[in-house]
């Protein structure tokens, strides 16, 4: 692999990751999730690492991210900037309820020969057809669609910014997200392209990896509700990711289309 | 039935002054603590029904006094009460939220009559008082109550840290 392909090797875990080969993690994590006041600041740091929550590989890319409030607008984030290892942005929570931080990612891949040569091409399905030049021959082209999301509240837990999309892996709340305690069961169900997902492997990771010997992860099934449940054993926050792969593409000209679905979870001492 | 019904009807118009509103007397020590940055701890006072149900808010003390309603920025530190209640409850509640109070012991006196206890059903209660301090500890010190009951309770809770000495009177 020369280095410029490892540039876009780089480039593409960035892009496509959490994909469950990788030992990478992708994750939002929130300097806090439950507020008391409207005008409240949060900040956020955004990266790819191998632990949980440290910044020692890649910064996420902030391009697709999408903040929700309680009432559907978008809020803009400020002070966004990109270092060598993490992303930040801060937002002011300016109403009573739940906000959804989303970095969404909708990318396509291809693989192809030109001139003897093998070629590598991403960007988004509307790039696609001018990405790829006419004489390229042998292309296979992918799919990616995954989310990386993070909740807050401002007061009260509200549930208008989990209405899905019907895109792709999406998680709507049985136990509110900002409403997390140590030693109790919380349940969410999983929706691919808006029906229930049964089967889905979710798998849970605390942080503060750093600090102890054993990862300590919880591998739980969706059930045919797309339903799973999982039993805080501790406070602390929490890395949630699970993935998919399926031939439901968007687009004739691919054949996999690659699903995944982040979310970093706050859980509260009782 | 209907002989005992007129009878206390009887009773609550002629004769009000003849029955004493049951009370509910609180004491809580907030210790002294000899810590470099001391800040008085913001404190929640409730009772709950058995399935941790809010049944009345009996006091909120935090810093009232910062301009722009700044203080309420750390209402939700006291965790369990901002859970159970204060998250839903908007502040300040007129005679249940005020000023937080410095080190001692404060006494606080509560009847059927008016305020919070008004209308509360008899029954089996958890008194909770939870403290949190900013750049300090946290402590929630939880007291068991029957109320009004039909004797004299005297019930005693102690903290560790954030919360002293809780003595619990109640007069039926």
């Amino acid at each position: 692999m020369n280095l410029k392909l490892i540039g876009i090797a780089t480039a593409l875990t960035l892009c496509l990751a959490p994909s469950a080969a990788s030992a990478h993690k992708t994750w939002l994590h929130p300097s806090a999730t439950v507020f008391s006041d409207t005008g409240a600041w949060m900040t956020v740091d955004a990266a790819v690492s191998n632990d949980l929550f440290y910044f020692n590989h890649v910064p996420l890319r902030l391009d697709g991210l999408q903040v929700t409030s309680p009432d559907g607008s978008r809020v803009a984030p400020q002070n966004s900037a990109t270092g060598k290892y993490r992303s930040v942005f801060d937002l002011e929570l300016n109403q009573q309820g739940t906000y959804k931080l989303a970095v969404v990612n909708h990318g396509m891949f291809a693989q192809y020969q030109l001139d003897g040569e093998n070629k590598r091409w991403r960007g988004t399905p509307a790039e696609f057809k001018t990405g790829i030049p006419a004489a390229a021959t042998d292309v296979e082209v992918s799919e990616s669609l995954g989310s990386v999301e993070t909740f807050a509240t401002v007061g009260s837990p509200t549930t208008s910014v989990f209405k899905p999309s019907g895109k792709g892996i999406e998680m709507v709340p049985v136990t509110h997200p900002n409403d997390l305690y140590a030693e109790e069961t919380a349940t969410f169900q999983l929706l691919l392209d808006g029906k229930p997902a049964a089967g889905l492997e979710v798998e849970i990771i605390p942080g503060a990896s750093r600090y102890r010997d054993q990862p300590e992860e919880i591998k739980v099934v969706t059930g045919a509700d797309g339903n799973f449940q999982v039993k805080w054993p501790h406070a602390g926050m929490y890395w949630l990711e699970t993935t998919s792969t399926d031939e439901l593409t968007s687009l004739p000209e691919a054949s996999k289309r690659r699903l995944s679905y982040v979310a970093t979870l706050e859980v509260l001492p009782q | 039935m209907r002989a005992i019904a007129t009878a206390a009807l009887f009773a609550m118009l002629v004769l009000p002054a003849a029955l004493p509103a049951a009370e509910l007397e609180i004491s809580v020590e907030i210790p002294r603590l000899n810590v470099s940055e001391y800040h008085r701890p913001y404190v929640a006072m409730w009772l709950e029904r058995p399935d941790h149900s809010v049944a009345a808010n009996l006091a909120v003390w935090y810093d009232v006094e910062m301009k722009a309603g700044e203080g309420s920025k750390w209402l939700k530190d006291m965790r369990q009460w901002w859970r159970r209640s204060g998250r839903s409850t908007p502040m300040p509640v007129d005679g249940v939220s005020g000023a937080t109070r410095p080190a001692g012991q404060h006494q606080l006196r509560f009847n059927d009559a008016k305020g919070p206890l008004k209308g509360l059903p008899p029954g089996r209660y958890e008194l909770v008082i939870e403290a949190a301090r900013e750049v300090g500890g946290r402590e929630v010190v939880s007291v068991p109550i029957t109320w009004p009951g039909s004797s004299p309770q005297q019930l005693k809770a102690k903290g560790t840290s954030e919360l002293g000495q809780v003595r619990v009177s109640i007069t039926p």
